[in-house]
């Protein structure tokens, strides 16, 4: 297709990360280049099994790869006979189970990082505090992690990987272990934290959503090889194969919280489940709604209450059973819908539809 | 619908379908070992049993201030502690190898650390005798060199505890390490700590428990030491006479008072042990 496959995000970075490495275990080969400025994010984005894992653990210095290298701000940290050990890297780790030292409050695990690079207690501990207030969690100091909420503690392991000030920033599937509600919290917090960070930082997740909220550029892994990558809204519009199409496939809008729904920046109104999060209006959110949850008529639809917008179809894909309409008008949708479904209103590229979705199938988070 | 009228069939309509109560179920014991398994238990229990109703409670605070019976006393209490220590310096290193180290010949490592535990005891101490003895293979050196001669001294009955007691410890720390987390140990690495850092802040913290468990188990067999201390230390009142010991001295020099009193004392402090340990190494369910 037009995109070449391993260019896009990849041009050489004068600092941050810059990786391309084999590596594996046992029958299972991971071939990846990898490149993330600072400031940047990147999302490796794939199912299990993908080989996502083997990358972080590459990264962190865990895994010695069979070939290649991995610079960090043009250190070498991997190549050749380099291999410089995980303790002496300046690479700081989220973990999808936290990994908070159980034994250690809250404050003295932030400490923890502080302590090894060589500040005494009471420094360590003072700074520790400072970045425990930053995510708010100052009275919860003293308390060992089996006293803290999965949200709690999410926050208490990215203030200890931040804390020592590392360069590159890895989060292994940082809203995996949460519940629904506090997904939503700590999404908004991991927002505006990654946003603050100066380094360069690997999100690696097999959720879709939280690859195009956090992250701005996406890798998408498939046994062991990427398959597309390119900027999380160009890799959402085009998928180029069917996997990909699957996996990414989201409508996905920036906009500002408004009675009953969300009013977008030129004006158009999604009615959207706003109440749910407790948004007040004006607040910034963002909705989305899986491409399956567009329905398409070539006659306006009358008498329902539910999101209408008037488009014309520029494009059309065929994706394993169903075919995927870019329509482009007063909201630019991807839309699902089935062979018959263009066989029967003679959908072609050109033609003026009207797209609908029901409020109930949309999701609203905080931006 | 048709379930409906299945269900109907099946069973009565006016009450609710429940399943049969399950017979009771039959314990699974042959008849013919019951009687072995009470005659078994009443020999095990028997001797405990006579201890207590044998001992001299009226006189037992006398019995316990007799000088032999507290010198004994003060020295096991020494002599276990101080084997215990020397056993959790060394010990603890040992189990950390055996449990971590990636290397050949881990497995023979593992087995003559732990010949000891099969090991008689009297024949540990004859083999201190010949490695540390006034003649021994290190023993005549260490003689030659500074005079000092190691059997039949205090030091000698730590020395020959801390051999036969030190393979529990390390067998109780080792199981401990390998069910030790690793996640955390990686969490540890990234966080900029040393594998010295990391084992005093993490690792050692969580087999804690396993350690307390050694060294109570270790500290226990210690203060039970005879066969290995007599050989290697001898039976000298208030120098290596410790409470095994001088059980058996006082009940050769016809004075049974003292020597029930003295097991009384070491059988308290097993009960104890056992319960200490209780949710470690007793019940089934817990035991890992």
């Amino acid at each position: 297709m037009d995109l070449p496959l391993e260019r896009t995000v990849t041009d050489p970075v004068a600092g941050g990360l810059d990786a391309d490495f084999t590596a594996g275990r046992g029958e299972f080969t991971l071939r990846l280049q990898l490149a993330v400025s600072p400031g940047r994010t990147v999302a490796l984005l794939g199912p299990n099994g993908a080989g996502k894992s083997t990358a972080l653990r590459v990264l962190t210095g865990l895994l010695r790869p069979y070939g290649g290298h991995v610079r960090l701000d043009g250190v070498l940290l991997e190549g050749g006979p380099v291999h410089l050990p995980p303790e002496r890297r300046p690479v700081g780790v989220v973990w999808q189970d936290y990994r908070l030292f159980p034994n250690l409050s809250a404050l003295d695990n932030v400490a923890f990082g502080l302590r090894t690079r060589g500040a005494d207690k009471g420094a360590s501990r003072e700074r520790a505090a400072f970045w425990l207030d930053r995510m708010g969690l100052t009275e919860h100091a003293k308390k060992k992690p089996a006293a803290l909420s999965g949200g709690q503690a999410q926050r208490v392991a990215l203030a200890r990987a931040l804390a020592p000030e590392p360069k590159l920033l890895l989060l292994d599937e940082p809203l995996a272990a949460l519940d629904a509600r506090t997904r939503l919290d700590v999404r908004t917090n991991l927002r505006r934290h990654l946003a603050e960070f100066g380094g360069a930082t690997v999100l690696v997740t097999h959720d879709p959503l939280d690859a195009m909220v956090l992250a701005t550029d996406v890798v998408v892994l498939e046994d062991g090889r990427a398959v597309q990558r390119g900027p999380v809204a160009e890799v959402a519009r085009r998928p180029q194969t069917d996997y990909v199409a699957r996996l990414v496939g989201l409508n996905l809008y920036r906009g500002k919280a408004d009675d009953g729904g969300v009013r977008l920046a030129d004006g158009t109104f999604i009615s959207a489940p706003i109440a749910d999060l407790g948004a007040v209006a004006g607040d910034d959110v963002m909705v989305a709604f899986p491409p399956a949850a567009v329905s398409v008529f070539t006659h306006r639809p009358v008498g329902s209450p539910r999101n209408v917008f008037a488009a014309r179809i520029t494009d059309m894909e065929l994706h394993a059973g169903s075919v995927r309409l870019h329509l482009r008008g007063s909201l630019d949708v991807l839309a699902d819908v089935t062979a018959g479904a263009v066989a029967d209103l003679g959908l072609i590229p050109g033609r003026e539809v009207w797209a609908t979705v029901k409020a109930t199938e949309t999701s609203v988070y905080p931006a | 619908m048709t379930t409906d009228t299945a269900y109907v069939g099946a069973g009565s309509a006016d009450r609710a379908v429940r399943p049969p109560r399950p017979p009771r179920e039959r314990s699974g014991i042959p008849p013919i070992l019951l009687l072995p398994a009470l005659i078994g238990l009443s020999f095990l229990l028997l001797p405990m049993i006579g201890l207590l109703v044998r001992a001299p409670w009226t006189t037992l605070d006398d019995e316990l201030r007799d000088p032999l019976v507290r010198e004994a006393l003060k020295l096991s209490l020494y002599t276990a502690t101080m084997s215990t220590l020397i056993s959790l310096v060394l010990g603890v290193p040992i189990a950390v190898v055996l449990a971590q180290g990636r290397f050949r010949g881990r497995g023979l490592i593992r087995a003559l650390v732990t010949v000891p535990l099969v090991l008689p005891p009297v024949v540990g101490g004859v083999a201190l005798l010949t490695a540390l003895g006034r003649k021994g293979v290190v023993g005549e050196r260490i003689y030659d060199w500074t005079g000092y001669s190691l059997p039949f001294t205090t030091n000698a009955v730590i020395v020959a505890e801390t051999f036969v007691a030190m393979p529990f410890l390390i067998i109780a720390v080792e199981g401990a390490l390998r069910g030790a987390d690793t996640r955390f140990t990686e969490a540890a690495a990234t966080l900029g700590a040393t594998r010295w850092y990391t084992f005093r802040r993490v690792t050692l913290p969580q087999v804690m428990p396993g350690v307390a468990a050694g060294a109570v188990l270790c500290w226990a067999r210690a203060l039970g030491e005879f066969g290995a201390t007599v050989t290697f230390a001898g039976s000298l009142e208030g120098k290596t006479m410790v409470m095994p010991s001088a059980v058996y001295r006082t009940l050769e020099r016809g004075d049974p008072n003292a020597a029930i009193v003295l097991s009384l004392v070491l059988m308290g402090v097993s009960i104890l042990v056992l319960a200490s340990l209780r949710e470690r190494w007793i019940s089934p369910s817990s035991a890992r």
